[in-house]
C-alpha cells in the first residue's frame, strides 16, 4: 500500500456511525501518526494525561506477578484510577485540541515527541528492556508514592481551575490520589523500616528516581502561562508541600532522602529518556497494524 | 470452572477400616444431612475424605483462577483502546479477587495459603490445563470471554449448591461478578465482526479455531472414564456430569458462533433434530492428557511465571511482616 | 524461618453493605497488619463503593461456639465433645451492639 491509497470513504465508529476523521495510513501502510497543536492548554492537559496514562501502563505490568494477591489487586485497582484520569484528561485534550480526536487518536496515535509525560514514570518498574535492568517492588512502591503526592497536591489545586472541565476531573480524582498516598506510604514504610534487605532495596529505589524528580518542579513556558490565567498551578508551586510530605514518610521508612541532582529530565517538553519508545511501541501496536480496525 | 480437579486427581486413600463405632455413626449422620441437602459448614464434623477432596477441589479452582490471569495479563499492555484495557484489567482484577475467595474457603478446612502455594508451585497441584495454552492474538482474550467463560459459568453455577457452604458462597459471590465476563468477551468479539476490518474478522476465526477444542476439554474426560464423578455427585460437590455439561455447552456456543457469523472447526457439528442436541466430532483426549500432564503448550511457562512472581516477592513478604512485628512489638509468633 | 512464622495473618472481613444493615461476614484475607487489612479488604470485598463500613479481624481473635448441632450427637444428654481437626475457627456473624 502506497500513501496514495488514502481511505476515501470515512471508517465507521465504534458504534457504527461514521467517524470524522479519515483513517491516514504511512507508507508501510501502518495506521499514521497524527499531528496536534501546541497551545499551553492543550500542553497542560497533556502533561497530566499522559504521566497517568504512562504509570498506569507500567503499573499494569505486575498483572499476575505481585508479591501477594492482595497487592496484585491493589496495585490493579490503581492503574485502574489512574487510567480513568487520563481517559477523562485525553478526551479533554482532543477537544482543546479541536480537530475531533477522541482518547485513543491521542493514544495510539501520537509520536514520542508529542508525548508530554514526566520522565519519571517511563523508567522501568518491573519488567527491563532489551538494554536496562528491571525495577523491583520497592521501585513501584517509591515512585508510587512521589507521584501520587504531586498528583494529590495538582489535582487539589486544580478543583479551583478556571476550566470548568478541568475542575471535574479533579473532584473525581483527588480522592483517588488521596487513597494513593495513603497505600504507597504505607509500603514505603513497611519495606523501608522492615528487614534489612528491603530497607537497602527501599533506599536503592529512591536513588534510582530522584534525578527525575526535578522535572516535577521546573516551570517553563507553559506552568507560566497556564497558571496566569488560573488554569493551573505551575509545577515550581507544588515543591515545598510535596518535600514535606515526601520527607515525613522516608524519614518514617528510616531511610534517608538523596541531595538534590542538577540533571533536570524532560519528557514534559517531548524529549524523553529511551524508555519511552520500547513502552508506546508495545501499547501502540495494535493500533498501527490494524488501520480502520473498530474494537 | 475447573471441576477437572475431581476426576483427573489421584485416589485418595479411605480411612483404615477400624473406625469406631461412634464414627460410623457420625458418618452416617453426615450422609443424612447431604441427602437432606443441609449445608456443612467448617467446624461440622465431616469425613476426612470429603475435607481432602474438598481441599484439592477448591484449592485447584483458586489456583486456576490465579493462573489464568496470565494468559489475559498477556494483552493487557498491548490493547488496542483504552476501553478496552480498562474492561481486561477489571477482568483479570476480578480473576485475582476470585482466586482469593476460594483460598479463603479452602483455608477454613484446615489449610493454609502458603500449604496450598507450595502444592501448587511444586507442581503437585494442578490447575485448569485450558491455561496451558498461548494468547497468541488480541482475538484470543475475546475468544476466552466467550468460550473459557462461558463453559466456566456452566461449571460454576451448579457449585453455587455443593453441600459444603463456605464453597457455595464463595461460589455465589464468584457467579455474580462472572457474568460480565463472558459479555465483554463476546461484545468484543461482535464488534470486530460486524464492525471490523476483513482482518480483524480472519483474526477472530483463527482464534476461535485454536480454542475451541480445548474450550470442549474444560469439561474434563467422558462420564465413562470419570474417576471421581461419583463420589463427588454424591457428597453434592459435583452436581450435573462431564458429558451433559459438555453437550449444554456446545448447544449454546453453536448459536453463538452464529449470531457472531464465524465458524466452528468442526465438520461433524450438526444440529441432530432426533436428539434435540448438537451432534460433535471426536475430541482428541491424547491431547487433553498430554496437556494435563504437564506437555501442553505453556505448561512450564505459566508455573514458572507464578513461581518467579513468589520467589521474588519473598522479600516484600518479610519485610510486612517484620515490619508489623516491630509495630506490635511482639518477638515471638503465636502459635 | 519456620512456615508458621513466615506466613501473613489471615483477618476475617465484615462489610456493611449500606447504611441502616448489619456487617456481614465475606470472607477472608492475608495481611500483615490492621492498616493493610483494611485497604485490602476495601479493595477485594467492596472494590470501593463510599460510605462502606469495613471490620477486619484477625481469624484467631474469633471465639465461635461449637456447632452444637443436636442431630450430630447421638446422645443429646451425652457431653462428649467431638474435635474436629480445623486449624481455624470459622467465624459466625458477631453481633456487636
Amino acid at each position: 500500500m502506497n500513501s496514495e491509497n488514502r481511505r476515501q470513504d470515512t471508517p465507521r465508529g465504534r458504534a457504527g456511525e461514521p467517524s470524522p476523521i479519515a483513517e491516514p495510513l504511512d507508507a508501510g501502510g501502518r495506521a499514521a501518526s497524527i499531528t496536534i497543536g501546541d497551545s499551553p492548554e492543550l500542553r497542560y492537559v497533556l502533561r497530566l494525561a499522559d504521566t497517568c496514562l504512562i504509570h498506569a501502563q507500567r503499573l499494569t505490568e505486575w498483572c499476575g506477578h505481585a508479591p501477594v494477591l492482595e497487592e496484585d489487586i491493589a496495585l490493579s485497582n490503581l492503574a485502574l484510577d489512574l487510567l480513568g484520569q487520563a481517559r477523562a484528561l485525553l478526551t479533554h485534550a482532543g477537544a482543546i485540541d479541536g480537530r475531533g480526536y477522541d482518547e485513543d487518536r491521542l493514544a495510539f496515535l501520537r509520536e514520542e515527541r508529542d508525548y508530554l509525560n514526566l520522565t519519571l514514570v517511563e523508567q522501568p518498574l518491573r519488567r527491563g528492556s532489551a538494554h536496562s535492568p528491571g525495577g523491583d517492588f520497592a521501585d513501584t512502591q517509591v515512585r508510587n508514592l512521589l507521584l501520587a503526592v504531586w498528583l494529590k497536591l495538582t489535582w487539589e489545586r486544580l478543583q479551583s481551575s478556571s476550566d470548568a472541565e478541568l475542575a471535574a476531573v479533579a473532584g473525581k480524582a483527588v480522592k483517588e490520589a488521596r487513597y494513593h498516598v495513603e497505600h504507597a506510604a504505607g509500603w514505603v514504610i513497611r519495606l523501608g523500616d522492615g528487614t534489612q534487605e528491603s530497607s537497602r532495596r527501599t533506599q536503592a529505589a529512591i536513588e534510582r528516581i530522584w534525578p527525575f524528580t526535578a522535572e516535577m518542579f521546573a516551570d517553563d513556558e507553559v506552568d507560566r502561562a497556564i497558571s496566569a490565567r488560573g488554569i493551573g498551578p505551575a509545577r515550581s508551586a507544588l515543591l515545598e508541600p510535596w518535600l514535606v510530605e515526601v520527607q515525613a514518610v522516608i524519614d518514617e521508612a528510616g531511610v534517608g532522602m538523596p541531595g538534590a541532582s542538577r540533571f533536570i529530565s524532560s519528557g514534559s517538553r517531548g524529549m524523553h529518556s529511551e524508555h519511552l519508545g520500547f513502552v508506546l511501541a508495545e501499547m501502540q501496536s495494535l493500533q498501527r497494524t490494524y488501520p480502520g480496525g473498530v474494537w | 470452572m475447573y471441576t477437572q480437579a475431581m476426576d483427573t486427581a489421584p485416589r485418595e486413600d479411605r480411612q483404615a477400616a477400624h473406625r469406631t463405632e461412634d464414627q460410623r455413626e457420625l458418618e452416617r449422620r453426615f450422609e443424612e444431612r447431604i441427602d437432606a441437602g443441609d449445608p456443612i459448614e467448617a467446624k461440622d464434623w465431616m469425613p476426612e475424605h470429603y475435607r481432602r477432596t474438598l481441599v484439592r477441589q477448591i484449592s485447584q479452582h483458586a489456583h486456576s483462577e490465579i493462573v489464568g490471569m496470565l494468559p489475559e495479563g498477556n494483552w493487557v499492555t498491548r490493547a488496542p483502546t483504552l476501553k478496552r484495557k480498562a474492561i481486561l484489567l477489571a477482568k483479570i482484577q476480578d480473576e485475582a479477587g476470585h482466586g482469593l475467595y476460594l483460598y479463603s474457603a479452602a483455608e477454613t478446612l484446615g489449610t493454609s495459603r502458603d500449604q496450598m502455594l507450595g502444592a501448587l508451585h511444586s507442581g503437585q497441584a494442578k490447575y485448569s490445563s485450558i491455561f496451558n495454552y498461548p494468547t497468541l492474538t488480541w482475538a484470543d482474550v475475546g475468544v476466552i470471554g466467550w468460550l473459557v467463560d462461558g463453559a466456566a459459568i456452566m461449571n460454576q453455577v451448579p457449585l453455587t449448591r455443593c453441600s459444603y457452604a463456605p464453597y457455595a458462597r464463595a461460589m455465589v459471590r464468584i457467579c455474580r461478578e462472572e457474568s460480565f465476563h463472558q459479555r465483554q468477551g463476546f461484545d468484543a468479539l461482535l464488534t470486530m465482526m460486524r464492525q471490523g476490518t476483513p482482518e480483524q474478522r480472519a483474526m477472530v476465526q483463527d482464534a476461535t479455531n485454536r480454542w475451541w477444542w480445548p474450550s470442549l476439554m474444560m469439561f474434563g474426560p467422558p462420564d465413562s472414564e470419570s474417576v471421581h464423578g461419583a463420589q463427588g455427585m454424591r457428597w453434592g460437590i459435583k452436581r450435573i456430569s462431564n458429558d451433559d455439561l459438555r453437550q449444554t455447552f456446545i448447544d449454546a456456543a453453536a448459536e453463538q458462533a452464529m449470531v457472531l457469523g464465524i465458524s466452528l472447526p468442526d465438520p461433524d457439528l450438526k444440529w441432530n433434530e432426533i436428539r434435540g442436541h448438537y451432534d460433535f466430532g471426536a475430541i482428541d483426549w491424547d491431547e487433553f492428557w498430554r496437556v494435563v500432564g504437564g506437555d501442553g503448550p505453556c505448561n512450564r511457562e505459566r508455573l514458572a511465571a507464578r513461581v518467579r512472581a513468589w520467589d521474588e516477592g519473598a522479600w516484600v513478604r518479610e519485610a510486612a511482616l517484620a515490619y508489623a512485628r516491630k509495630s506490635s512489638g511482639v518477638q515471638q509468633e503465636a502459635a | 524461618m519456620n512456615p508458621a512464622r513466615s506466613e501473613w495473618p489471615l483477618w476475617e472481613v465484615f462489610v456493611r453493605p449500606r447504611s441502616g444493615l448489619e456487617h456481614k461476614h465475606c470472607g477472608s484475607l492475608h495481611a500483615t497488619d490492621a492498616t493493610m487489612a483494611l485497604q485490602l479488604a476495601r479493595e477485594v470485598y467492596t472494590r470501593r463503593q463510599e460510605g462502606i463500613s469495613i471490620w477486619v479481624v484477625p481469624s484467631t481473635q474469633i471465639t465461635a461456639s461449637d456447632p452444637g448441632d443436636r442431630e450430630m450427637f447421638f446422645d443429646p444428654m451425652e457431653d462428649k465433645v467431638y474435635r474436629h481437626p480445623t486449624f481455624y475457627t470459622l467465624p459466625e456473624p458477631v453481633n456487636h451492639l
